[in-house]
Formats: structure tokens, sequence, C-alpha cells
């Protein structure tokens, strides 16, 4: 009988306790949701102006609240023509981010497993010098060899095509790197078992080691999909036709009018494409994201 | 089925390490031989050089007519089994077992049949379209023993297959393994560190030590007359006594104490060692050899007491039924169960 009482005096307690307010959990959550807002905010505001006209924007700044211009700016965002050769509308600078996202993701994927493929699996030679020289290209950026890039395509006639605006930034050290590590934690029996069961370099790398890496190809697809996405450099110097334009750039075309200095410039406009250039990026996230937080923790093997 | 030819095998590591000296020896067709050793002595070596998996630095071997030494694992018509299963853990069971085949470019109407056949064997036909992080560790076990059988090799290859498995289940698998085996009649060559399951699985027993074959024997040689100081104390739970002691007649005079009467060996003179398995000890109020008892541990089916003899280690195993305590009791000897050693070399004499 005394057990009982004891654990009710215990129970309530408990509750009474749990009533109580923890300032330290007030003081958590006020850090976490000025962080939300700091980061939401903005694109908010960016999402409230796209509803607005031009003049408006121009004259009174950003806008908390919603107006009346919403689809005439998203209808002229999208569909209008534009640039100096009025031959670029929305839709197609939005096929040409999604063609570069795409190239680059697969392209990256690809050639960094093939390459972590040979490093991992195979007795060469220099195999951990090439591994680490490829590393140090993490090192440096893109900017470093533009120059000669943007020389070696131009003069192979590859300037203002697909081919020229992927393939000079297909090679991955990132992505060589990460799928390193992740072969080199395949277990050894594994792969000495399918050695029994006959399959060769071609099918082993086929058969069990992509499946096996499929977390793993998820989370590198967001990550070189967004870091594709939001090229700006490479395509502005190799792309003059601006039927290769990618949305990023077009964003920018709209601005560029401000300095032109004839017109204003189609704020509504460019803040609808701003957030028109955002959604592909935020669906395959979503789309992926389960994955992508099983490739960079767990590994189901 | 075939038979298995090792002749002057000989193992040395890139790094210079020596893991096998040169070894000879046949498996003749259908025989389950068991490698046991203590870790680190050279089973899975050997085991892998049979598999293919490891370069052999020296001489040659044959499974079936063929030498065998420089072709590729997959075309040996071998099958392996592993400490760790080592499923493919995106595929389904029935997948797992039937990728060697699918490799072999057998049809598929063929491999399926063949899956279910080996499925049906190994009680695993629920079980086919789940995926291994789906099963139990005795399951997964099986399905390697799956994969393995569906291929109809010659030779079986088992590395500590039952090491991941708690004692119960070891148990099992190790009577449903031997079972198997049995049935199908392959050669097979099982690695194991438990002396347990080497004695009750072996057509002949290899014990291996610091990468020497130390005795080939079948369980009962090896464990009625081991060749050496080292196989005696390897083999046997508890493992045999050894004194050392001086040959004295036709008699040996224990270090520290007793002698033992009636039993020396054929011409040998000076040191010896002296080995007595702990079960073969009778107590007997007549006894010449006083045993002083320290402990008396309870297994169930004997007991067994550990103590001195003349100042040296010393344990007797009993039956349930003797009484068993602690303090000086007397033993009795039969003469057909001492066995000498070199005392230098451990050698058996
Ligand atoms: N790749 C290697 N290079 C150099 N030495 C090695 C290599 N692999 C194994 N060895 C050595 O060879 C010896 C035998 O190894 P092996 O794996 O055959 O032992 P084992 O008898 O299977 O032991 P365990 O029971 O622990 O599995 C060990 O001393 C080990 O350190
Ligand atoms: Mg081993």
């Amino acid at each position: 009988m005394a057990d009982v009482t004891d654990t009710t005096a215990i129970a309530t307690s408990t509750t009474r306790r749990r009533k109580r307010i923890k300032w330290e959990t007030v003081g958590d959550h006020v850090v976490l949701i000025l962080g939300a807002l700091l980061m939401l905010v903005p694109v908010y505001m960016v999402f409230a102006t796209s509803s607005h006209d031009a003049i408006t924007v121009h004259r009174e700044g950003l806008q908390f609240l919603f107006g009346d211009q919403f689809s005439e700016n998203y209808n002229a965002a999208l569909f209008e023509y534009g640039g100096f050769t009025d031959s670029v509308n929305g839709i197609t600078m939005l096929t040409n981010s999604l063609i570069l996202g795409l190239g680059f993701a697969i392209g990256k994927i690809i050639v960094g497993m093939m390459a972590a493929y040979a490093i991992v699996y195979f007795r060469l030679k220099f195999a951990t010098f090439a591994f680490w020289i490829i590393f140090t290209t993490l090192l440096l950026p893109l900017e470093v060899r533009i120059l000669p890039s943007y020389e070696v395509i131009q003069s192979m006639g590859l300037a203002n095509t697909y081919t020229g605006l992927i393939v000079p930034l297909i090679a991955s050290a990132t992505a060589t790197f990460f799928f390193r590590q992740f072969f080199r934690s395949v277990p050894e029996e594994l792969i000495e078992a399918a050695r029994i069961d006959g399959a060769g370099p071609f099918k082993f790398f086929i058969d069990i080691l992509v499946p096996l890496s499929r977390t793993m190809i998820a989370a590198m697809f967001i990550i070189m999909f967004v870091f594709g996405w939001n090229q700006y450099l490479w395509p502005t110097l190799i792309t003059t036709d601006e039927s290769l334009f990618t949305l990023v750039r077009g964003i920018r075309q709209i601005i560029q009018a401000y300095a032109d200095g004839s017109t204003t410039p189609e704020y509504g406009e460019a803040a609808a494409l701003a957030i028109i250039a955002m959604v592909p990026p935020v669906l395959i996230v979503i789309f992926f994201q389960n994955w992508f937080v099983k490739g960079l923790t767990e590994s189901d093997k | 089925m075939a038979k298995v030819t090792l002749d002057r095998v000989r193992k040395v590591y890139p790094n210079g390490f020596e893991a096998l000296y040169p070894c000879s020896f046949d498996i003749p067709d259908g025989e389950l031989i068991v490698l046991v050793g203590p870790s680190g002595c050279g089973k899975s070596t050997l085991l892998r050089m049979i598999a293919g998996l490891e370069e052999i630095t020296e001489g040659e071997l044959s499974i079936g007519d063929r030498v065998v030494n420089d072709i590729d694992p997959a075309n040996r018509n071998i099958a392996m089994v592993f400490q760790n299963y080592a499923l493919y853990p995106h595929m389904t069971v029935a997948n797992n077992m039937g990728y060697g085949l699918r490799n072999r470019g057998l049809p598929k109407s063929e491999i399926a049949a063949k899956v279910r056949e080996a499925g049906e064997m190994l009680n695993l036909t629920e079980l086919l379209d789940r995926r291994p992080s789906q099963l139990s560790g005795g399951q997964r076990q099986r399905v390697a023993m799956g994969r393995a059988i569906v291929r109809s090799p010659d030779l079986f290859l088992f590395d500590e297959p039952l090491s991941n498995l708690d004692a119960k289940l070891r148990n099992q698998m190790r009577v449903e393994i031997r079972a198997l085996q049995r049935r199908l009649k392959t050669t097979s060559v099982y690695v194991t560190h438990d002396q347990v399951e080497a004695m009750t699985m072996a057509d002949r027993i290899i014990v291996l030590n610091a990468g020497r074959i130390e005795q080939m024997g079948s369980p009962a040689e090896i464990y009625g007359a081991p060749a050496s100081t080292f196989v005696a104390s390897f083999m046997g739970a508890p493992p045999m006594n050894l004194l050392k002691g001086t040959v004295n007649g036709s008699g040996v005079l224990l270090d520290g104490g007793p002698t033992i009467t009636r039993a020396a060996p054929v011409g040998h003179t000076g040191p010896v060692t002296v080995g007595i398995r702990p079960e073969d000890i009778e107590l007997s109020d007549d006894g010449d050899l006083p045993f002083d008892v320290d402990i008396v541990e309870e297994l169930g089916a004997n007991r067994l007491m550990h103590g001195h003899l003349g100042g040296q280690p010393f344990s007797v195993s009993v039956n349930k039924d003797m009484h068993a305590a602690t303090g000086q009791i007397k033993l009795a000897l039969k003469p057909a169960a001492v066995h000498f050693f070199d005392t230098e070399e451990g050698r058996r004499l």
C-alpha cells in the first residue's frame, strides 16, 4: 500500500515539474525561431515583391504584402520573349538550367564513381598519389582555371553548346572523394564472395557497387544538382547565344536593363524569376531528402 | 566432386611474412577436412589460397585433375561460406543464391528451379523474397549455405562459418552442415578455431601451428595419440595435463614429487614430458599419486577438480556420481593412458 502512495506522489510531482516553464527551452526556441525567420523572411519578401509592378517596387522598395500583379509577372517571366534578340523566355532558361543541373549532377556522379572505383579496387601503381592529386584540386576553385578552360573550349569550337557548358565542369574531386570513402567501407568479404560468384570488374560495379551506393548517389545528386544549377561565371563566359541562357543569368539580364538607363527594370518580373529559379532545387531536395540523410549518415551494409 | 591435392604449397606475404611453410596433403573425394589451430596460425591463409583469393607463393594446388594455381576463383568451381555471411545486402535471398548461376549464363527457369530446390533443402522457402537485413543470424548463415550449394561445386570452403552464432544455434548448425555435406558428398575444407567443432565434424583434422602442420589425422587419432604437446594441449577440453619429469628405470619421477610406475617411454632417458588426459584418471584409495584438490568445478555431466600433483598444476575430470571435494585424494593411472613427449621439441615419444 505504501508503495502505491509513493508512486502517486512521484507521478504528481512529475506533472507539476512538467508544467513549470523551462526558461532554457524557451531560450532555445527563441534562437531557433529567429534563425528560421532570418532565413525565411527574405525569401518571403521576394515572393511578395514578385506580385507587384515594377513602378511600385522602384518607388517603395521590397514589399511585405502581396500586390495584384501576380499572374502578369509570372506570365511575363515565363513566357515573354526578351533579351537583345528576343529569342529567350523563362521556359527556355528553365530548360537550360535543368539541362545544366542534370548534366552536371549525372556527369559528376558517373565520373566520380568511376575514378573512385579505379582508385580503390585496382592495383594501380600510383593510385594513392593520383587520389591525393585529385583531392588537392578540391582546394582550387573553378575561377583559378577559368581562363585556360575557356581557351580550350573555345578552340575546340564548343562555345555556345551544352557540351561546352557542362563537360569542363564535370571532373569532380568532391564526388571522387566521397565515393572513395564509401567504397573503402564495403566489406572485403563481399568483394570476395562476388569474385567467387564469377562477377568480373564490370559486373561487380554494376550489380553490386552501384546498388550499394544508391544513397550515396542520391546525396551526391542533390549537392551537385544545386551546384550546377547555381553556376554563374562559367555559363556567362562560355555562352553568348541567348538561347543558351540559364535562369540565374536571366535574372541578371533583367536587372541589367537598369544600367542601360532607358527603362525601369522589371523588378517584379525579376523577383518572379528568382522564385521560379528556387523551385526546382527545393523540389529535388524534398524528393531526395530521405535518401540524402541516409547517404550522409548511415550505411546499410 | 573432386579430390584436392596440395604439393609443397607455401605462402609468403608481400611484406615478407611467411604465413605458411611448405605443406603437402591430399583431401580424398567427398571428405570433410577441418583446419584447426590458434588465431593467426594461417588457417584462413591456406583456405583462401585454395579458393584462389590469395596467390600461392610456391608449390602446386590441384582440384580434381586440374592444377589451379593460376585459375580464377570463379573458374575453380568452388563455393565459399564466409564468417560474416557476405550476402549481397540489396538482393533478395533468391537473387543472392542465384547470382553466381546468373553470371554463368544459366537460363532463368533453371536458376529458379535450383534456387527453389536449395531453399527447400535448407528450410528457406518462405524467406526467398526477403532481404538479408530481414533475416536472423542463423537464417543468413543458411542463405550463405544455400548460395554455396546451388552451384553444385566440386569443393566447399568454410571460414569459421559459425563463429557469429550463439552457442545453441552453433550446435544446431554444426549438425546441419555436417548432415548436408554427407548427403551431397561434396569435398569440403572447414576452418575453425573451435576444437569441439573440429572433433565433431571432421573426417580428418589438420592441426596448424604458426604456419606449420602439427598433425593430420582422424579425430580419434588426434585425440588418442597427439603428435606433440601443442596438439595435446590444444585438442580436448579440458586440455591434457602436461607434467615435467625424468625417466627412472621403468617409471617416471615427476619434478617435485611422486613417481609414475609401470610406464616409461621406450628407449628414452633423461627429461620427459608426461601427458595425461583429465578424463583418463581414476580416483582410488589404493592409488599411488597424491593429488591436492584446490577447486571443484561443477559442469553438470561431470566435475572438474583442479589442484596440484607434486607441485605441478593438474586437473582431473570425474563422473557426476563420484564424490568430489577439496583436499588430498589418491589417483590411480592406467599405463595406457599415459603419453610421453620430448621435453625440448614437444614431439611424441
Ligand atoms: N595480407 C597480409 N600481409 C601480411 N601478413 C598477413 C596478411 N594476412 C594475414 N597475415 C598474417 O598471416 C598470419 C596468418 O593469418 P590468417 O588470417 O591465415 O590466420 P588465421 O589462422 O585465419 O587466424 P584467425 O583464427 O584469427 O582467423 C597472421 O599472423 C597474419 O598476421
Ligand atoms: Mg581466419
